[in-house]
């Protein structure tokens, strides 16, 4: 496990915001030069805490005006493979994130689709044909907002 | 007004690598450099393209356990979603909110060191949230697909 000082969770908290401001950028925000400040993301990506990027979109704007979280069991444990089944539901496009959980259901999904049309489509031939699949429970996502976190 | 299929093989191959420079960027999606930089400006001033995030492993910090915890609110009460909303947004474990349509109101995302301070958490910041009529747990296991893509 890495150690924090101010300036790393002064980093994190800001490309958590931005992750395309450029070393020099990051710097001049956090009063430190472009080569400390280098070195430091630089470490902070070594040990694996800064995970790689994601893109902010405007879902609707792009024709995905719907995102579904499904809860789902598995029918049959034991019988079916979670490989086989972790590896069919990862390749369905539409599905964005599997989570593996432990409680009332097995598995966590978000899946987006062009309206509830199209989930419906996207839930009968591509969810519901699964290896293994039971039941499954469905949110439909009206807003969302990540948190800083412990920083 | 619309996205064309230039912009959406632009958006799709920066999906995939969001740290590519601008060059490389309009190699893979076949275009030149000029083409790809006027396309993504006007992607981001018409909105779409609305920035990228760093995405923080919190289990390399020493954040082991990851909670999604399920919540249905005591909607007779008209401000329960603002003020359990503005409530939560208070406690530095809470990592995500989403508020659904559906059997669940609002879904909180907590992070803890272990299982103890976990208990301590839940017990004194998630219990004593306004407005909680049911509430459950999924313990997060394993991550299997991440990232958030979209099927563009």
């Amino acid at each position: 496990m890495i150690d924090l000082d101010d300036t790393d969770r002064a980093i994190l908290r800001t490309l958590a915001q931005d992750a395309s401001l450029s070393a020099g950028a990051l710097g001049r925000r956090l009063g430190l030069s472009q080569p400390a400040t280098w070195r430091r993301v630089r470490r902070l990506t070594d040990a694996g805490v800064l995970a790689g990027r994601r893109l902010v979109l405007d879902r609707a704007a792009l024709g995905f005006g719907v995102t579904v979280f499904l809860g789902v069991s598995l029918a049959a444990k034991g019988r079916v493979s979670l490989e086989d089944f972790e590896r069919a539901v990862s390749a369905i496009p539409e599905v964005q994130t599997v989570q593996h959980v432990l409680g009332l259901y097995d598995y966590r999904l978000r899946v987006v689709a062009r309206d509830l049309a199209d989930f419906e489509r996207v839930l009968r031939r591509r969810i519901m044909t699964l290896p293994g699949i039971g039941a499954v429970d469905a949110n439909v996502l009206l807003s969302e907002e990540r948190r800083p976190g412990p920083l | 007004m619309h996205v064309d299929d230039s912009d959406r093989r632009l958006l799709r191959q920066l999906q995939a690598d969001p740290a590519l420079a601008v060059a490389e960027l309009a190699r893979r999606a076949n275009m030149t450099e000029a083409t790809a930089s006027r396309r993504l400006d006007r992607l981001r001033t018409r909105g779409i393209l609305m920035g990228q995030q760093a995405i923080i492993d919190w289990r390399k910090l020493g954040w082991e356990v990851e909670v999604s915890l399920r919540v249905t609110l005591d909607k007779t009460n008209p401000r329960a979603f603002d003020e359990f909303i503005a409530a939560a947004r208070e406690v530095p474990e809470v990592i995500e909110i989403q508020t659904f349509l559906g059997r669940v109101d609002v879904r909180l995302n907590v992070i803890a060191r272990d299982m103890a301070q976990y208990q301590q958490v839940y017990r004194t910041r998630i219990l004593t949230l306004p407005h909680i009529a049911d509430l459950e747990a999924l313990m997060h296991v394993a991550e299997i697909k991440r990232g958030e893509t979209l099927p563009l």
